[in-house]
């Protein structure tokens, strides 16, 4: 029998609500017992965890693995390293791969393939087939061959009868909804936030409105039907303060925020000369839009951070701007960002418990995952953090295949140190063994 | 490397005197100034142009035109220098067909100024003649280039500077050597 | 300031004041030149320039490749072809190429904002932005202040007045930083939905009516118009533009008696602009093309004519 000693961390476990110096013993692949003072069986294989975190595995709720279709870019194998690198011990992988994940074959397909990663890969299946908004994909058989939501991301639905019937479809299999809000019209062919910046750079800009205008829509629409949505990546004051007050109403609403919604400003654009690895949508913001989401974040309006790793090859983005593909990758940086911003102290209210609340806990919740905790009985996914590691974003030493982001050279402080599956080390001081 | 005062071997009467007898001979030698324009180059050509053109004016009672040549887009060493040199405009308000050219410059050297200001000359038009005016000739030449009227000839090493002073530009009127020290 | 410390000229947004002078200067001295029998000097003799050209023109080109020819480089024209959809050669490939040509300068134009940008960050070789998509024309912003200069005597204290599609205008983002640079009070007017969307970083007032916008004007710009901006449904009609925006001699009786009538070219005679006033007393239109040649001489001497500094 396997067992697994975890010695003398601190346990930030918010689900449980822990947070104590404990020994963790893992056996089978399960958490077999969370006490200080534990004794580790004969054999069994130590973890030394003194002056780090254990945490609940993190699980990413928005990942492109662009697998099947652009393994150029990503695939499963590469994404599964990159996420444990990067801290995750499971992800859920968005369906606008190629083909695309309209069909229970291709969830099955990522279902199978999942036993080459080393972490949890959890498909999301599409809302309406082929993307393409017109009819409603087959969520109901979808679920049963293992999606655990539907989304249409990288898009919005734009037909407004069709999306309220998708709700209210997927209400009645408990089905989740994860929408990219965006009037297509509206964001008029933008590539930036429509702001001073895009005024200044002559870029095309995709105004705030279109974003809210498609969650107030969604969120009237939700209101009608019942049922659970959970909107993707906010990037606008305005977008807080209507999932707000729809929590307020006691509307079964969600929402997540990436690291560089929270970090950056559509003044990285300028700042970088029209870099392409600032193209991102929903774009980067105004600084009032930055504050808004941090607002959000800590008032528990937004319930969880997402990486919304977007995998692009180097030929993809060193093109003109227009000419970029959206996207930022975010695998290997969304932990030590965040950890960066707590040892910062920029934050008053932000702390560790809360992050792993919005990386681990939330995530399990809002996809229903197991996981999350360190109950015993659970799977054993486990992150061990260092807070006081000195970390610099180096792409050049990533797993995924991809390098595409502004966030490249960033001199950070704290950093994942194991991430363990299933009572399994998959990655140890930031290497992962093939 | 500082510049040290060596000598002043022209002052203001000797400029005098010696732009008083170029005059005369431009005159001897042109047979009157009919058919005659000065063109001073940029910078310190200019001036003494100007004082060339008041001694001819006044020995012949005549009016003499007077043009400016800037000759920087002429340069033969523009792909060599770091410092590079600001364009000012030429300006010759009147025609230079068939015209004798008398061209001033204050000192003569390489030969590489007049060199480029011959070719800005000849875009401008076809004079009939081109003379040279200089203040001082210093030696050294790298090209076959010489004065159909000299100030003063120097016999200068490389090392040293020949520095013409004018009014116009400077606190006198002078002609001064000076030496690179290596300290 | 004696010289440009730049390696391109991407935008006037970027350069200050003194280098917007010290480019109008040397152009002063260039213009003596175009005005000779014999327009050629042999400053830039072996130095070699690109024009690349991924959107059609006929007056910025012919104007580069004069200035190019009066200051004796040697030149080669392409045009390119840029779309996402169309698969040609990639803007990173033919970058590669001019670098093992041995260029030492790019001037390009295209359709996309910040590929000069782009390009420069790429190359060694000198950029000069030539219009990038709807973000500067920097060449053009500096002609039209030659322009300005020479005419007035001054920019500093002048009101300008552009009117027409600003938003869509690398002409008029151009103009808006190097006028206000140098002095002048920059007034935008026209339809709200051709304005820039926020045009607080750009500085300048917004006057949705013409005949308000012009009063006590000392220059006039108008834009060119589009016909895909109605297409895409920004204003109703040409008609209804002409009647609303179009500068005519009525709508600029408030204006000032020595009024600059401006214009970058084409003209949409009768839309943007009657014909009336684009040929009238008022109309430096012709005055800008010989600007943009002596400015282009200017600023190829000022990136060309001394050695890099390592």
């Amino acid at each position: 029998m396997k067992t697994l000693y975890i010695k003398g961390g601190r346990i930030v476990d918010p689900a449980e609500g822990l947070d104590k110096i404990a020994d963790l013993l893992v056996k089978n692949g399960l958490v077999y017992k969370v006490a200080p003072g534990l004794r580790p069986p004969p054999g069994s294989e130590v973890v030394d965890a003194t002056d780090l975190i254990v945490a609940p595995g993190l699980i990413d709720i928005h990942v492109h693995l662009r697998d099947p279709g652009q393994e150029y870019k990503e695939d499963i194998f590469s994404g599964g390293r990159a996420a444990a690198a990067g801290g995750f011990t499971a992800l859920a992988s968005m369906p606008n791969t190629d083909p695309i994940a309209d069909d229970p074959a291709v969830i099955r397909y990522i279902r199978s393939k999942v036993e080459q990663a080393v972490v949890r890969v959890y498909p999301i299946g599409a809302i309406t087939a082929g993307l393409k908004g017109e009819m409603i994909a087959e969520m109901g058989r979808m679920k049963k061959a293992g999606a655990v939501a539907f989304s249409d991301d990288g898009k919005g639905v734009m037909n407004g009868n069709l999306m309220r019937n998708a709700l209210s479809y997927a209400s009645g299999i408990d089905a989740l909804l994860i929408v990219h809000e965006e009037d297509s019209l509206l964001a008029a062919g933008g590539v930036m936030h429509e702001g001073p910046v895009s005024s200044v750079l002559g870029l095309r800009g995709m105004p705030a409105a279109a974003e809210e205008a498609m969650l107030a829509r969604d969120i009237m629409l939700l209101e009608l039907t019942g049922g659970r949505l959970h909107a993707a990546h906010l990037s606008t004051a305005g977008s807080v303060e209507l999932v707000r007050r729809a929590k307020a109403k006691g509307l079964q609403i969600t929402a997540e925020v990436t690291p560089h919604h929270l970090l950056l400003t559509d003044r990285a654009v300028k700042n970088s000369g029209y870099h392409t690895d600032t193209k991102v949508n929903p774009p980067l913001r105004s600084e009032e839009d930055r504050q808004a989401l941090w607002e959000g974040l800590l008032d528990g309006t937004i319930d969880a951070i997402a990486s919304d790793h977007a995998p692009h090859s180097s030929d993809d983005k060193d093109v003109e701007y227009d000419f970029a593909p959206f996207g930022i990758a975010g695998l290997e940086s969304t932990l030590p960002l965040m950890l960066d911003e707590i040892n910062s102290g920029r934050r008053k209210e932000f702390n560790i418990a809360m992050l792993v609340d919005k990386l681990s806990a939330a995530p399990a919740r809002i996809l229903g995952l197991p996981g999350g905790r360190l109950s015993v009985g659970s799977p054993a996914d486990v992150t061990i953090i260092d807070p006081q590691r000195s970390h610099v974003i180096d792409t050049a030493k990533w797993y995924s295949k991809s390098k595409n982001t502004p966030l490249n050279g960033r001199r950070l402080t704290g950093a994942p140190v194991y991430t363990i599956v299933g009572g399994e080390i998959v990655m140890k001081e930031g290497v992962v063994p093939e | 490397m500082a510049l040290i005062h060596k000598a002043t071997v022209m002052d203001e009467k000797a400029m005098q005197q010696a732009l008083r007898r170029i005059a005369h001979e431009i005159i001897e030698h042109n047979k009157g100034t009919e058919n005659l324009v000065l063109v001073g180059v940029r910078r310190r050509g200019v001036p003494l142009a100007r004082r060339l053109q008041a001694y001819l004016n006044e020995i012949e009672n005549t009016s003499i035109p007077l043009g400016i040549l800037d000759i920087t887009l002429y340069r033969d060493d523009l792909t060599q220098r770091t410092d590079q040199p600001e364009v000012r405009t030429t300006d010759v308000p009147f025609s230079l067909e068939n015209k004798d050219v008398v061209l001033v410059d204050d000192v003569l050297y390489t030969g590489r100024t007049i060199r480029s200001a011959l070719d800005a000359l000849m875009d401008l038009g076809r004079p009939a003649t081109i003379q040279l005016a200089v203040l001082v000739d210093r030696g050294h030449r790298e090209l076959p280039i010489r004065a159909d009227f000299v100030g003063k000839n120097i016999p200068t090493s490389k090392t040293e500077l020949v520095e013409v002073r004018v009014t116009e530009f400077d606190d006198a009127e002078q002609v001064d050597i000076l030496e690179n020290s290596v300290q | 300031m004696q010289a440009l410390r730049r390696k391109d000229i991407l935008g006037l947004e970027e350069m200050s004041a003194e280098e917007i002078t010290l480019v109008l200067d040397t152009a002063r001295s260039m213009r003596e030149i175009i005005q000779r029998k014999i327009k050629k000097v042999p400053t830039l003799r072996g130095r070699t320039v690109l024009n690349l050209f991924y959107e059609p023109s006929t007056r910025t080109k012919a104007s580069f490749e004069l200035a190019q020819k009066y200051m004796s480089a040697d030149s080669v024209s392409v045009a390119g072809t840029s779309s996402s959809l169309v698969k040609g050669e990639t803007l990173k490939d033919t970058v590669r190429n001019v670098e093992v040509m041995g260029v030492e300068c790019v001037i390009m134009r295209h359709p996309v904002s910040g590929a000069a940008h782009y390009l420069a960050r790429s190359i060694e070789a000198s950029v000069i932005n030539a219009g990038d998509g709807m973000h500067e024309h920097p060449t053009q912003g500096l002609l039209d202040m030659f322009t300005i200069w020479e005419k007035k005597g001054r920019i500093e204290g002048l009101k300008v007045v552009i009117v027409g599609d600003v938003r869509h205008s690398r002409v008029a983002r151009s103009n808006i930083w190097g006028l206000k640079k140098m002095g002048a009070r920059v007034v935008i007017s026209g339809p709200p939905t051709l304005m820039p969307p926020d045009r607080a970083e750009l500085g300048v007032d917004y006057c949705p009516v013409v005949e308000e916008a012009v009063e006590g004007a000392d220059v006039i710009m108008a834009l060119r118009l589009q016909k895909e901006r109605q297409e895409s449904g920004l204003f109703p009609s040409l008609r209804e533009y002409a009647e609303l925006y179009g500068l005519n001699a009525r709508r600029l009786a408030g204006a000032n008696e020595d009024l600059l009538i401006m214009h970058p070219g084409p003209v949409n005679r009768g839309i943007e602009i009657s014909s009336e006033l684009a040929d009238g007393p008022h109309s430096v239109i012709l005055e800008q093309v010989t600007s943009g040649v002596a400015v282009r001489m200017a600023l190829l001497y000022l990136l060309l004519g001394g050695v890099k500094e390592e």
